[in-house]
Order: structure tokens, then C-alpha cells, then sequence
């Protein structure tokens, strides 16, 4: 139980003090993440729109995907993504393997299929005749997406959250991937992941209540937002 | 000669294998109201998805004001609009729903006001402006539909079952205001429903459309008097309906001119002078030879005239009297038999007052 009580509050001291760059760190990861999450929020609610609305062959297989992607294991993101930017690799000529970037690549890449799925998930509950009254009442193909997209919001904020939380959380990835480069690619998460590799656990639990108050309070903005619309 | 306003010329609509749309020829007069009336899965939906420009049909052109459509165009969508079987309202207050046509629009704040405020009035939910659209009723969800429909004041106004949802009293009241805003616009309408009553109540004609297909068109009154096939009739059902005019009210009987006879009626609360459709089922109809004073009856309504026609129909005999208009008589072969009755003799058709029915007509 010492461990536990040591590394509080050494814990403490570090966020007081403002050692070992952990205020540095965070605010890479909120870049990081924050990033990751609006690429995908972009892709995921074209792509959520484009499967939802459309009656395509494949269209339940293409539902399938985005479930599955929902789920992808961030190692295997991370491989993945490190293979293909390895100075090897096909996309290697682009220097970018162990930079913030290849980060934001290998998030979205998680996070996109998340926000994906909620957005699909959430123009469907709509009701089905939605868009044929909006066409009927002299919408625009740009209006109707507008009003529709307007009217899942609640649910997209969930998609937020939800893919917010996935990046920010995520380690295999953004280790092979950024390299946890001190001052350069570290974020929460990698560092977490190197203290208690190294035993030293009270700068882990440092990071490790940081991330889970910045979780909170990225969550309790959203839920107060969506409280308020929902009145 | 009135213009058309909405035109179908060769029109196929195909949904995979299926043919679910064949109309060779429709028009759409401006400023009337047609009804088109047909069973389920007819194809109703499909047809009025098509005039109002939401899905293109597979083969043929829809006609504005004479002229081809290609695609959705949004110019001619915006002016016109629909109503659904169901409101499907956003999230936000009933006003905010109701403007939302004239926001598509990009009408001005100061007019949309007006024109919300107006026809929210007219309907009836004018105290429910701020309430949010999705905790009020069905019914006054459907009064929603229709004064945001109303308030963009289209030139085509499309309705697709807008009352099958809802209860007998919601839609008896829905069905008096609607009529009385049709007739107050003078919009040209198109009017898609399976009820009888609402056909006869709003259309100036009807359209019976069965597999995909409009079998026949024509007035409500020559429609249900003269179905074209059996199909239709037995949809339209074999009804006698009489154009006709109030004349006097007293002691819960109306008095009715009906093209040169009179006929009682139990008043269900229509005004005198008011143009009115009379329904009156064949078998509710008594025939007796004609030449007999004592009516041994309860019956109040005798009307005398020679039998025209008479057809057997199964167990039953379908019989015509010429009245001063046709009325069908259903009666049995036994009692056609014992009466002795022939073509060209003089008859007493008898019924009830109770039985005839009052439609009365909008416009």
C-alpha cells in the first residue's frame, strides 16, 4: 500500500512543481488526440452519412467493417502503420515514422472507425421519413445534412467522447509508431507506459491521474452540453 | 379550359423487378383538389413521390406547367409541398418546425413570423408555439404538418395519408380544417388516401389507382355511382351517391333536394343551404310495385319511379329506379320474384332516414 500512497503523493509534487515535463507532455497529447479525433470526426461523418443514407450492395458488409474497425487492437494499428511509414516501407520517402504525425495517422486510424460507427448508428435512429419531409418541405441535398446532422447531435457528441477517449488512451500505437521520443513524440501514455518499466511509479501515477481527470473533464463538458440541448 | 399544373406522361416507376407505377397520362388541374383513392400497395405513395419530385421515375416525364422536369429539380420542389402520414418533427419547438419551410427558403425573420403565427392560428396550435415538437400529440403533430405546409404557400400542396394515424374525432376535426384552408387557398392539390369519406369530402376528382395503375377517373359522384369494373366497385363499394342541397332543418331531420326529389335525412348537424354528397347503401333500400298509397313502413324517404335495369348479382338482384336520378336497390331474388317486378314497371323504392348518410362538400 505505500507504493501506492508514496507515488500519490510524490504525484502531487510533480504536478506542483512542474518537473520532468509533465505539463509538456500533456499538452502533446491533447494535441495528439485532439487532432486524431477531428480528422476522424470529418471522415466519420461522411463515411457514417454515406452508409447510413444510401442503399448500396454491401452496404451490410460495409456496416460489418466499421464494427469491426471499432474494435481494431491499437498494436496492430500500430504495425501496421509503422510498416507502411518505415523508411523502408512504401511511404517512407514522407520522413515522417517517429514524428507527432505518424501519431495523429495511427489515432485516426483507430479513432475514425469509432466515430464512423456512432455517426452510422445515430442517423439511423432517426426517423426514416426525416429526409423525405425535409426534401418535401424544399431542403437542399446540403440543408438536409445540415438539419439531419444537427438533429443526431446528442449522439454525435457521444462519438466524440468515445473517440476522444479511444486516442488519448491508446499506447501500442503511438509507441511504435512516435518512438516516445522525449520532448518530441512523448505522450501520456507512452510515458506512463516507460516509468513503470523503469519502476519508477510515482511520475506514472502522476500521468496516470492527469489522464484520467482530463478524460472527466473532456466528458463532463460534453454530457453538460448534451444535458442542456436535450431540455 | 383549365391549365395543367402537374403533368405525368408515360410514366414507369420500377423498384428491382417490380413495376410499382404505370400511368400512361395524369393531369393535375390547377386549383382542384384530386383525390387519389386505392388500397394498400397500390402504388398511391410511390405515384405522389414521383409528381412531387422526390424520386425520378425509371421511364417517362413528370410535367411542370407543361414543361419536363429533369432530376429534383429544387427550384420546382420549393414550390410546392408535402405532407406525410407521419410528421416526422425535429427537435426543437413546434414553431421552429412549422418555419422550417420558410427557412429552407431563406424567407425573411419578419415574414415567417407572420406567416407562423397565421397559420399556427389556423390550426388550432397557436398556444403550443414554444412547446418542443416532440411532446405533443399526434394530432396536433399533424396540424404542425400541415400549417408548415400551409405556410410556405405552395402553388402545389402534395398530401400522402396525412390522417390514417389518427383517431376518428382528431381526423373528423383535421378533415373540416383542411377542407376549409383548401378552399380558402384554392391550392392545387393532390390528395392520396385509402378512406372514402376523405375522398368524397375534399376531392373535386378522384383517381382510383390499383396495382400501379389508375383504373378510373372522374368525379367522386361519377366514380362511386359508376364504377368502371367489378375491382373498383368492390373498392369503391356499390354505394349510391347523389350530389344534393340541404333545404330545411327541423327536429333533427334534414330535407334535402336531390335533382328534382326531396329526401329526409337525420340531420348530423349540417346548415341549411349547404351542397352535400348522399349516401345511401343499396341494401338499406326497400322496393314495393308502384300504385300503393299505404306505405306499411317506418321508413320516411318514398320516392317513385319506373325500374330501369335489374341485375342479377349472385343470391342478390341489383335493381335500378330512375327517380329523377338512379338509386340501386339490392333485394333479394325471392322478393323480386313474389313482387313480380319487371323493366319499365313503376316502383317505390323506401328507406330510411337514418340511413342516409351526409357528406358535405368542401368546395
Amino acid at each position: 500500500m505505500d507504493l501506492i500512497w508514496d507515488g500519490l503523493g510524490e504525484a502531487v509534487r510533480i504536478m506542483r512543481s512542474g518537473d520532468f515535463n509533465v505539463w509538456e507532455i500533456v499538452v502533446r497529447s491533447i494535441f495528439v488526440s485532439g487532432t486524431a479525433t477531428a480528422i476522424s470526426l470529418f471522415i466519420g461523418i461522411l463515411v457514417g452519412s454515406l452508409i447510413a443514407f444510401n442503399q448500396f450492395p454491401g452496404r451490410n458488409l460495409a456496416f460489418s467493417l466499421v464494427n469491426t474497425g471499432m474494435g481494431l487492437p491499437p498494436v496492430v494499428v500500430g504495425l501496421f502503420i509503422a510498416i507502411m511509414l518505415w523508411r523502408s516501407g512504401p511511404l517512407g520517402e514522407l520522413g515522417i515514422i517517429y514524428t507527432p504525425t505518424a501519431m495523429v495517422i495511427a489515432q485516426t486510424v483507430i479513432c475514425a472507425p469509432i466515430v464512423t460507427g456512432f455517426t452510422a448508428a445515430a442517423l439511423r435512429n432517426l426517423h426514416p421519413r426525416l429526409r423525405s419531409q425535409l426534401y418535401g418541405l424544399g431542403a437542399s441535398r446540403l440543408q438536409m445534412l445540415r438539419l439531419v446532422l444537427w438533429e443526431a447531435k446528442l449522439p454525435l457528441l457521444a462519438a466524440v467522447m468515445a473517440g476522444f477517449g479511444g486516442a488519448i488512451s491508446e499506447v501500442g500505437a503511438s509507441q511504435m509508431v512516435g518512438g516516445n521520443l522525449a520532448g518530441d513524440t512523448r505522450v501520456m501514455t507512452t510515458a506512463i507506459w516507460l516509468e513503470v518499466s523503469r519502476g519508477e511509479f510515482a511520475p506514472a501515477i502522476a500521468l496516470s491521474v492527469i489522464l484520467l481527470v482530463l478524460i472527466f473533464l473532456v466528458n463532463l463538458i460534453l454530457t453538460t452540453v448534451q444535458q442542456q440541448e436535450r431540455r | 379550359m383549365t391549365e395543367a399544373k402537374l403533368s405525368l406522361r408515360d410514366v414507369r416507376v420500377r423498384r428491382g423487378r417490380s413495376e410499382l407505377v404505370n400511368v400512361p397520362h395524369l393531369d393535375v388541374l390547377e386549383g382542384e383538389v384530386l383525390v387519389i383513392i386505392g388500397p394498400n400497395g397500390a402504388g398511391k405513395s410511390v405515384l405522389l413521390e414521383t409528381l412531387a419530385l422526390l424520386q425520378g421515375p425509371t421511364a417517362g416525364h413528370v410535367l411542370f406547367e407543361g414543361q419536363p422536369v429533369r432530376g429534383r429539380q429544387l427550384g420546382l420542389r420549393r414550390r410546392m409541398a408535402v405532407v406525410f402520414q407521419e410528421s416526422a418533427m425535429l427537435r426543437r419547438s413546434l414553431a421552429d418546425n412549422v418555419a422550417m419551410g420558410l427557412r429552407l427558403r431563406g424567407v425573411p425573420r419578419s415574414v415567417r413570423r407572420e406567416r407562423v403565427r397565421r397559420w399556427m392560428e389556423r390550426f388550432g396550435i397557436d398556444h403550443l408555439a414554444h412547446r418542443s415538437a416532440l411532446t405533443v400529440s399526434g394530432g396536433e403533430a399533424q396540424r404542425a404538418n400541415l400549417a408548415r405546409a400551409f405556410a410556405v404557400e405552395p402553388e402545389v400542396l402534395l398530401l400522402d395519408e396525412p390522417f390514417s394515424a389518427l383517431d376518428q374525432p382528431t381526423r373528423d376535426d383535421l378533415l373540416e380544417d383542411l377542407s376549409a384552408a383548401l378552399r380558402e387557398t384554392g391550392v392545387t392539390t393532390v390528395f392520396v388516401t385509402h378512406d372514402r369519406t376523405e375522398a368524397l369530402r375534399l376531392g373535386d376528382r378522384l383517381a382510383v389507382m390499383m396495382g400501379g395503375a389508375i383504373r378510373q377517373m372522374g368525379t367522386a359522384v361519377e366514380v362511386f355511382a359508376a364504377p368502371v369494373d367489378e375491382e373498383v366497385a368492390a373498392f369503391v363499394g356499390v354505394e349510391n351517391i347523389v350530389a344534393g342541397r340541404v333545404r330545411s332543418l327541423a327536429d333533427g331531420l334534414a330535407t334535402l333536394d336531390l335533382g328534382g326529389a326531396t329526401v329526409e335525412s337525420v340531420a348530423s348537424s349540417p346548415e341549411v343551404g349547404l351542397e352535400v354528397l348522399v349516401c345511401l347503401r343499396p341494401e338499406d333500400v326497400v322496393i314495393e310495385p308502384g300504385g300503393r298509397d299505404s306505405h306499411r313502413t317506418s321508413a320516411r324517404n318514398h320516392l317513385h319511379g319506373s325500374i330501369i335495369r335489374i341485375t342479377p348479382l349472385g343470391g342478390q338482384v341489383r335493381v335500378v329506379v330512375d327517380c329523377g336520378f338512379p338509386l340501386v336497390a339490392l333485394i333479394t331474388k325471392q322478393s323480386l320474384e313474389d313482387l313480380g317486378l319487371k323493366v319499365g314497371d313503376q316502383a317505390v323504392a323506401s328507406f330510411k332516414a337514418s340511413g342516409v348518410h351526409l357528406i358535405p362538400r368542401g368546395r
